[in-house]
């Protein structure tokens, strides 16, 4: 393939990542600017709506999409209780002290992880995507006589691709709708805002807490059953998302919603597009230095505002 | 001074514990407590930064890589001897935990924690990416016969052991000594109260940089003597789940304890080899350990000891 349509078709792999880490990073910056804690099991509750999603569809039988739209339900209220179960019997009682935070959930991924080995097991296991279509992608020429357009071999994309992109986009746009134009949105930004202030306005912060951090894992839940018909359920699939969704979430300044959806779009693309072309290991290692460095000279993110 | 001495002297009584063990055990737990006496090691590099710092670093592994590889590959590839090779292992501990501290001690908190997290991880790509000198993850072994310190054959369970306990106990006296002298207690007081310490006219940065540079030279020691002992360098000393182990012997000897870091070490270790025995998933120990420590015994267990019992424990 030419150069063209090779970085196009690297793009669109790009953008169905992205998709897939706004949404998980979006729940990851929730849960640090409400809660002001790191969760490190995030990646472990992607992990977990995958598989739950493997074993609803595996339950039910006849057409894929039957299984799959149940899974798109049923994995994020599954993953969001156990969460909120989380919360309550953990997070809680350290009082979110923020290093205590850290350890507690450290434990909180191995024992998720190594569940889901004693009873998953250690294969990748397949989940059959609704609808399937190969799209076969025209690319467009400049000759003598104006531009003509023609269809490259190999240059294509499926429509379930491309259906995962606009979900990202629904969900996102719900999101932002939820937290600035509902009653428990704007008590979630109350609480982030002053946690003792919403205290003495009667706002129960401890159920705040609850709800973020069970909606924070919901959505990482979600774009899992999203992703899990492109790349398989496996107990160790939630480390590189969670990696990368760090990431995103400290380059768009801890924290910052918006800023967190241009990180992801912005590291989602260059990552799939520079794995294309380079060693997905050399992408890794610049990504990694580049938030150690963000962290060390600008704290408060590549878009993020300074705190006074 | 006395309070030196008597520490010194409860060390030295462990030591000779440590040593008698050797001949009383069966020869299957002297190879456990070889192998735990050089983690030990490792936890108590950790331990003077998380437990007399009060820093917590996800990214310790990076240290003990540096030892390992900083050894393993001047014995591989330039062909030096164990001695050569772990002056190679300990300057390069000194170099990167010297650059590693000078930057990552700009940040603090969850920030500090993040960014050796990433240091740490950028590390182990970098051992990935080297493959055509590490190997990868698939690691290298060194040859029995280069592993020979002064004349004696490290390889042989005996020397080994004897081996760890030298480094475990040159360790241990020094911890000891840090930690009673005006400096350690200066470090007690950084983790107490930073900003009291800083009016005070101690210069803060000094003394934590100071203190990433002795854990960072300690934790490479400890990887050094892991390859030249066991034999063995690979990628997955570089892991993240290396940067947890020492976290997590800590935690559950004690922070802040001289002794912390060997009970904890001995008692995961144990742990670990049990639960290994009937489940695949024998980490799911670490993390059930990891949750009920910050739930109910933060001080882990000589903490606790030092707090209702023996109140004199270093």
């Amino acid at each position: 393939m030419e150069f063209g349509p090779h970085f196009f078709l690297a793009s669109l792999e790009g953008a169905v990542n992205a998709a897939v880490l706004a949404l998980m990073a979006v729940g990851l910056s929730i849960v640090f600017g409400i809660m002001r804690v790191v969760n490190v099991a995030h990646g472990e509750f992607f992990m977990l709506g995958a598989v739950i999603a493997w074993w609803i569809s595996s339950l039910v039988g006849g057409h894929p999409a039957i299984g799959f739209v149940l899974a798109l339900l049923a994995a994020p209220l599954i993953v969001g209780a156990i969460a909120v179960a989380a919360d309550h019997f953990v997070l809680r009682r350290i009082n979110y002290d923020p290093e205590r935070t850290i350890v507690a959930t450290i434990g909180l991924l191995y024992v998720i992880q190594q569940t889901t080995l004693m009873t998953f097991g250690p294969e990748a296991r397949p989940v059959e995507a609704p609808f399937n279509t190969r799209l076969a992608l025209p690319w467009f020429e400049k000759t003598a006589d104006g531009f003509s357009m023609y269809w490259p071999w190999g240059l294509s994309t499926t429509s379930y691709k491309l259906a995962v992109i606009a979900a990202a986009v629904v969900i996102l746009i719900a999101l932002w709708l939820f937290m600035t134009r509902t009653k428990i949105g704007l008590i979630m930004r109350a609480t982030q805002l002053d946690r003792e202030m919403a205290l003495t306005h009667g706002i129960p912060v401890d159920r705040v807490y609850a709800m973020v951090f069970g909606l924070g894992a919901g959505i990482a839940a979600l774009a899992a059953v999203l992703i899990v018909p492109i790349q398989q359920a496996h107990y160790l699939m939630g480390g590189d998302p969670l990696l990368l969704s760090f990431i995103v979430v400290i380059i768009g300044g801890l924290g910052s919603i918006p800023g967190t959806i241009i990180a992801a779009l912005l590291i989602g693309m260059s990552d799939g597009i520079i794995s294309v072309f380079f060693s997905p290991t050399v992408a890794k290692i610049i990504a990694t230095l580049l938030v150690a460095f963000v962290l060390i000279f600008r704290p408060q993110g590549l878009l993020g505002k300074r705190i006074a | 001074m006395k309070d030196q001495l008597r520490t010194s002297l409860f060390h030295l009584l462990i030591i000779g514990l440590m040593a008698g063990l050797y001949f009383t055990l069966p020869e299957y737990h002297s190879g456990v407590l070889a192998r735990a006496m050089v983690l030990a090691v490792y936890a108590m590099g950790y331990n003077l930064l998380f437990g007399y710092t009060g820093l917590l670093s996800l990214g310790h592994a990076l240290f003990f890589a540096t030892g390992m590889y900083g050894l393993g590959l001047a014995m591989q590839h330039l062909d030096v001897g164990a001695s050569t090779g772990i002056v190679f292992g300990l300057i390069a501990a000194l170099v990167i935990s010297t650059v590693i501290g000078f930057l990552a001690l700009r940040t603090t908190g969850v920030a500090f924690m993040i960014v050796t997290l990433m240091f740490a991880q950028a590390g182990y790509l970098i051992i990935l990416w080297m493959g055509e000198y590490t190997r990868g993850d698939e690691g290298f072994a060194i040859q029995a016969s280069e592993r020979v310190l002064a004349g004696i054959d490290l390889s042989q369970p005996d020397n080994r052991y004897f081996a760890a306990l030298v480094l475990f106990g040159i360790s241990l006296l020094l911890i000891g000594w840090v930690v009673r002298s005006g400096f350690g207690k200066t470090l007690v007081a950084i983790r107490e109260n930073e900003e009291r310490a800083r009016m005070l006219g101690y210069n803060v940065h000094r003394h934590k940089w100071v203190a990433v540079i002795i854990s960072g030279v300690l934790s490479g020691a400890a990887g050094a003597a892991y390859a030249l002992l066991f034999g063995y360098v690979g990628a997955t000393f570089a892991t993240v789940q290396y940067s947890i182990f020492p976290l997590l012997y800590v935690l559950l000897g004690g922070a802040g304890t001289t002794l912390g870091p060997l009970v904890g070490t001995v008692f995961m270790y144990y742990l670990i080899d049990l639960s290994s025995q009937v489940t695949s998933a024998y980490l799911l120990i670490a993390g059930v350990a990891l949750i009920l420590l910050t739930l109910f015994a933060p001080q882990g267990i000589i903490g606790e000891l030092r707090k209702r019992v023996f109140p004199w424990l270093p």
